[in-house]
């Protein structure tokens, strides 16, 4: 029967064939938690009368949110973590490694045909190594601790088929931008996004995780990018694993099939409050920014940061006045930028370069926002209140548009630098 | 038993920003309920009231900080006219009552409401407005009370690969 990716992953999972709506208990391949949304899911697995988690191995935990610890609550939740970790014989990446969606890919520990949840909302990232991958509470991870499996509503899917070929500083963040805003905050809400078509397959891994990371953003489950050449090189470079195809049937049932051709995109800027308030980048450019952030779990890579640095082209200093905060995804990626020099250009031209982590998209541990600021950020949410006072604003975009607001201060289009 | 009314697109931040995500008790947690968006709901709400929104109610994180601050505030039912996906799992696991209600945007802030889950309607200063039911599988999480008394006497669960 034609299927969609989602509908093949289930139906692989349950040995039978599954559609879109069934509810099925599901064997869930990993389970990452964090900090911040662990120690209430360690608590909960407790409640539910959980002495041994299902398989210690499945289990991938790590710091990121507040790290190092930014308050004795932290570091208290950090010690009750890391005791968890050792009474259980669980791996603990503790907060040496970066940013939870970074490395649960950087580290392989998610693959094509896998279904994998986290305990925060962009866990949806893995979707771009193929993987069925969602964001869940800690009361539902409590239960997956206990018992390894969760109760999934099969999802039904929108194929989103992406052709063309981006213009010169136009790419991934852009492309999902403009999704976001012609999807909507809440189009996806309950479903799968498929990306494919030849522009997804041009993208690198970095971008297809950029593109995974927000389907949250359009309230899906999950968004996952058909597998590829280049996604198992990426992930047979980190695991045992033999390739195999994935990907949904031209005839597979699908709720919408929806088309975009990137060519002549602009740069896109999500505007606050909510993300799917989208325009060109020329409707907003020249609106004044106090901070530009980039990094974190969207463009927190070192392609990101080699995006940035090539904006920047000979300049040696960002603007007067505005606080430019600069943060790899994760130590491999922070070493990658460090190794090809972009770290110390960043520094020279006055940013503030931080060890990887969440940062100020985390709204809680350190670059927040005054009443009044304006902060450009190549994260994922410009929520009000989201970086810090709810009288902020923040606006989102890539980081080569981040990069040339910062050397300008202000929001400025990076094909005019 | 006041409404709270709310608007569209109502993220977890708003509901509870980042900065108390270290916090736990839902009561400790309700005194940030809101906070910097509408900071009357946390010295005002109380056992009984009821959140009312428009849609994708509860987008953004995944924190379940966000059910438990309004658990926490004494709100025990939230009505909606969509909601989104996480946190209406996480409504529905916590013991916060999500009520799709196709008219929501018909109620106003500050109205009576008193909720008949068995008859499938709310009742809004006289008003009677229809709410969809709760999806089996989740009803059956609802009627425990929660998640956690859900699966608290079970040993292990069958998976739809070894059922």
């Amino acid at each position: 029967m034609p299927a969609t990716i989602a509908e093949k992953i289930f139906s692989q999972k349950c040995g039978r064939s599954v559609r879109a709506g069934d509810v099925v208990m599901a064997p869930v391949d990993a389970a990452m938690i964090h900090d911040i949304t662990g120690p209430l899911a360690v608590r909960v697995f407790r409640e539910m009368g959980g002495e041994r988690v299902y398989d210690p191995e499945r289990i991938i935990m790590l710091f990121d949110h507040q790290v190092p610890a930014d308050s004795i609550p932290a570091a208290e939740n950090h010690v009750f973590m890391r005791q968890f970790a050792d009474e259980q014989g669980i791996h603990n990446y503790d907060l040496l490694e970066g940013v939870c969606h970074q490395v649960v890919m950087e580290k392989g520990r998610a693959a094509p045909g896998e279904i994998v949840v986290g305990t925060d909302s962009h866990t949806c990232t893995y979707g771009a190594a193929g993987a069925f991958a969602t964001g869940i509470g800690s009361t539902d991870m409590g239960f997956v601790l206990k018992f390894g499996a969760l109760y999934f509503r099969v999802p039904e899917s929108i194929l989103v088929e992406v052709e063309g070929a981006f213009n010169r500083r136009v790419g991934a963040k852009d492309l999902i931008l403009s999704l976001a805003g012609d999807i909507g905050a809440d189009g996806a809400t309950y479903m799968a996004l498929e990306f494919t078509g030849k522009a997804m397959h041009d993208m690198n891994m970095a971008g297809r995780m950029t593109c995974a990371n927000m389907a949250i953003e359009m309230g899906a489950k999950a968004g996952i990018v058909t597998p590829d050449a280049a996604t198992w090189e990426y992930v047979t470079a980190r695991r045992d694993i033999e390739p195999f195809d994935l990907a949904g049937d031209p005839d597979a049932e699908y709720r919408e099939r929806r088309h975009y051709d990137v060519t002549g995109l602009a740069p896109q800027v999500a505007v606050p409050h909510n993300v799917d308030n989208v325009v060109d980048v020329t409707k907003v450019a020249g609106t004044k920014v106090d901070q530009v952030f980039i990094g974190s779990c969207t463009n927190g890579r070192y392609e990101d940061l080699a995006e940035a640095a090539e904006v920047m082209g000979n300049a040696d200093r960002f603007a007067d006045g505005v606080r430019v905060i600069v943060i790899p995804a994760s130590r491999t990626e922070y070493l990658k930028a460090l190794r090809g020099g972009l770290i110390e250009r960043f520094v020279a031209a006055g940013a503030l370069v931080e060890a990887p982590c969440c940062g100020p998209c985390m709204g809680g541990a350190f670059g927040l926002l005054a009443p009044g600021e304006v902060s450009l950020s190549t994260s994922n949410r410009n929520f009000r209140g989201r970086q810090g006072s709810a009288q902020a604003s923040v606006y989102l975009s890539s980081p080569a548009t981040a990069a040339a607001s910062a050397l300008y201060g202000e929001i400025t289009d990076p094909r005019e630098v | 038993m006041r409404v709270w009314k709310f608007g569209n697109d109502i993220d977890t931040d708003a509901i509870i920003p980042g900065r108390f995500l270290t916090i736990y008790d839902p009561a400790e947690l309700a005194k940030h309920a809101f906070e910097g968006t509408r900071d009357a709901f946390a010295k005002e709400a109380g056992e009984g009231d009821i959140v009312v929104a428009g849609t994708n109610f509860g987008c953004g994180s995944s924190r379940e900080h966000a059910p438990l601050a309004l658990l926490g505030a004494g709100v025990k039912v939230v009505v909606a006219k969509s909601f989104a996906r996480i946190f209406y799992r996480n409504a529905v696991n916590t013991g916060l009552l999500p009520l799709v209600c196709p008219e929501a945007e018909t109620i106003r802030d500050g109205e009576t409401v008193s909720v008949d889950i068995a008859a499938g309607f709310i009742e809004v200063d006289g008003r009677r407005l229809a709410v969809e039911p709760i999806p089996g599988f989740l009803k059956e999480i609802v009627d425990a009370g929660g998640l956690v008394a859900y699966a608290k006497d079970l040993e292990r669960v069958e998976t739809c690969s070894t059922e």
